[in-house]
């Protein structure tokens, strides 16, 4: 039952990094149907930013909260910024193209920024310093689940309720909302589309950046490379939960790190991705549009 | 039969240009790339020193410099580019998966491979690769020191092995269990892991709860840094053993306090070694930074090749091999020469611990 415990907060602490970054993915589909694969990149860019600017700031002698305040900041700004800009460059000219074009564009915009990290910054991996508290109350359980996990579970659960109160009761949106269900609609009767779409970027990519700086201070290190396979599983995540929907994304998050943590303790970690997908193929067999996806007629 | 003429005519002219070119691939992009470009850089001064003091036998060398991203896939490419080049000898490549894929092509057409850093030994043991040499010691040398410092030293009864699930990594965790089993060791757990992934809690779980004395890690530093760094989170602080992927700077400065008292076996240490210290302060000079992983080695292959041709006066494939088998020369690593399978005579590893930050070979 301890081992179970141990192996369930396990799952838990993942399937909270994997919804961190599901999250952005997801709303972004939901609103525009686009699979943004260059999601992984930014959640590495925000990652990079927040060592760049902790590291200097650091050495001017900040405190260490102030520090880690502002570096998230510096992070979500630099990654809206990206996020604003790869959807005006590469994805707005193409939105009444065929959607594999955006698609196959975002897959582009996913390895440029790769390459340009790569090159810009360096090739090796660095060490990650963590300017997150160490809980001191978590101490006697250290065994089962350390500070970093629970402060980055907090934050997926109030980034959730944060996204769920802006799509449902704000006036930004209800325009996403009108937006995804009929654009064309939704122009006639005066909402700025292109806007909507810009501001959801902005606030996928935000989310991003937070989620790289957490999961980076937990890793302990960054790559430029780190963004490749956090998106697909975060991309797995979204499915599994119903992509487009926000609740769905964690919860396909914590089937996954769930299934994944059992799977490695009760089996072995050389399935751990083989269970993964075979849950993933059961429940869209089962359930086509994922656990809390809805059903939707194709749009001609 | 008319192409064969041109290809031969083609090849006549690129050998009496009057440069000889040797080929140097690995991972020179990609996530593996800090174990690719210190070669590149190697053989870059060594060619620069040769070239400065007259070339082999008056001619100049020439590097043709290709990227595999250490995948195999990308390998097969690679080298197929390399040969379509004319050249007399690789230096490479760096991960054993990719080295594999390559070395058929380098074998059809007759090109001597030396590779910095490829350690799966079926590579020379299997005795498929008649044109393949190293300057490193294969996996089992490492496997063999690692678990007789374990029994001998550490003094462990159980061990739980783990491996990133590629060729360096898994060949190194199956030799270590191999020789584990046969020296009376219990390998309680033996188990891959993703590379890559964020998070290892699951099976550090899995580690405490087999009960095992020590972990031997099979892979690379990404990893081990974040499994040390997870165990050490959860209190589980037996003995970290790994392998020559993990003795790298790198390591240390990712996994920072988590690595201190991490075992890693990784080559002899040659930093007294005149040579050495004349190619590390050359490093230094021209590229402003301490060289990265396998420089040595690749600096020791690029003299190797050299010195097999200056004294073969050929560069034919037949003359390049028995140069190498037959003649010692002196390089960063000592004075080494090949055996007859292409494994090196003269070098070989160590145990090193991190200990105050530094790897520090164990006597």
């Amino acid at each position: 039952m301890d081992y179970f415990l141990q192996l369930f907060l396990s799952g838990t602490a993942k399937g909270s990094i994997y919804a961190l970054i599901s999250l952005g993915y997801t709303m972004v589909y939901g609103i525009v149907q686009l699979i943004n694969f260059a999601h992984g990149e930014i959640y590495m860019i925000g990652g990079f930013t927040a060592l760049i600017l902790g590291g200097y700031l650091f050495t001017l002698g900040l405190p260490v909260p102030l520090v880690l305040v502002l570096s998230i900041f510096a992070a979500v700004v630099f990654s809206s910024a990206y996020g604003f800009t790869i959807e005006r460059l590469a994805y707005r000219p193409l939105r009444n193209k065929p959607r594999l074009s955006a698609l196959i564009s975002a897959i582009g915009i996913s390895m440029i920024l790769q390459n340009f990290v790569l090159l810009m910054q360096t090739e090796k991996y660095l060490a990650f310093p963590s300017y997150l508290p160490e809980l001191s109350f978590l101490e006697p359980v250290t065994e089962y689940i350390n500070s970093t996990q629970v402060i980055i579970l907090g934050t997926t659960s109030v980034i959730m309720i944060l996204l769920t109160v802006l799509i449902k009761f704000t006036r930004i949106g209800k325009a996403m909302r009108a937006t995804a269900q009929d654009t064309n609609m939704a122009q006639l009767v005066g909402i700025n589309v292109n806007q909507v779409i810009s501001v959801t970027f902005v606030i996928g990519s935000a989310l991003a950046a937070i989620g790289g700086v957490l999961i980076c201070s937990y890793m302990g290190q960054i790559n430029y490379y780190i963004g490749f396979v956090a998106g697909i599983k975060a991309f797995v995540a979204a499915v599994l939960g119903g992509i487009g929907s926000i609740p769905g994304a964690v919860i396909g998050s914590f089937i996954l790190g769930w299934t994944e943590s059992l799977g490695t303790g009760y089996i072995s970690s050389d399935y751990e991705d083989a269970f993964a997908f075979i849950i993933l193929i059961l429940i869209l067999i089962l359930k086509p549009a994922g656990v809390l996806g809805k059903n939707q007629n194709q749009k001609v | 039969m008319v192409f064969s003429i041109v290809a031969v005519i083609a090849s006549a002219g690129f050998a009496q240009s009057g440069t000889i070119r040797i080929g140097v691939a690995g991972a020179h992009s990609g996530d593996l790339a800090s174990y690719g470009l210190p070669s590149v850089k190697a053989a870059e001064l060594v060619v620069a020193d040769v070239n400065a003091r007259g070339g082999i036998n008056g001619k100049q060398i020439e590097l043709v410099i290709e990227d595999d991203q250490c995948k195999p896939e990308v390998a097969t490419n690679t080298a197929s580019k390399i040969v379509s080049k004319d050249v007399s000898a690789v230096i490479g490549h760096i991960c054993s998966g990719a080295t594999k894929a390559a070395l058929g092509i380098y074998k059809d057409s007759k090109v001597v491979t030396i590779s910095p850093s490829a350690t799966n030994p079926p590579l020379t043991q299997s005795g498929e690769y008649p044109n393949f040499f190293r300057t490193i010691a294969p996996d089992d040398a490492q496997a063999k020191l690692a678990v007789a410092f374990i029994k001998d030293k550490l003094k462990l009864k159980t061990l739980a092995v783990l491996h990133d699930k590629g060729d360096y990594g898994k060949g190194f965790a199956e030799l270590c269990k191999q020789a584990a089993e046969a020296s009376g060791i219990k390998v309680v757990l033996f188990e891959g892991v993703n590379p890559g992934a964020p998070d290892y809690s699951a099976i550090v779980n899995k580690i405490g709860k087999s009960k095992a004395a020590g972990v031997v890690w099979g892979g690379y530093h990404p990893e081990a840094s974040k499994l040390v760094q997870q165990m050490r989170a959860k209190s589980i602080k037996i003995p970290f053993v790994s392998d020559d992927g993990v003795k790298d700077d790198t390591f240390i400065s990712v996994a920072g306090k988590y690595a201190e008292g991490v075992y890693a076996t990784g080559p002899k240490d040659t930093s007294t070694n005149p040579l050495a210290v004349k190619a590390v302060a050359d490093h230094k000079a021209k590229y402003k930074e301490e060289p990265g992983a396998f420089f040595l080695n690749a600096y020791a292959a690029t003299m190797a090749v050299v010195n097999a041709i200056e004294k073969a006066k050929s560069t034919q494939y037949e003359a390049i091999v028995k140069a190498l088998q037959s003649e010692y020369v002196e390089t960063p690593l000592g004075k080494i020469s090949f055996d007859k399978r292409g494994d090196v005579i003269g070098f070989g590893f160590s145990v090193y611990q991190v200990q105050k930050g530094k790897y520090v070979e164990l006597k």
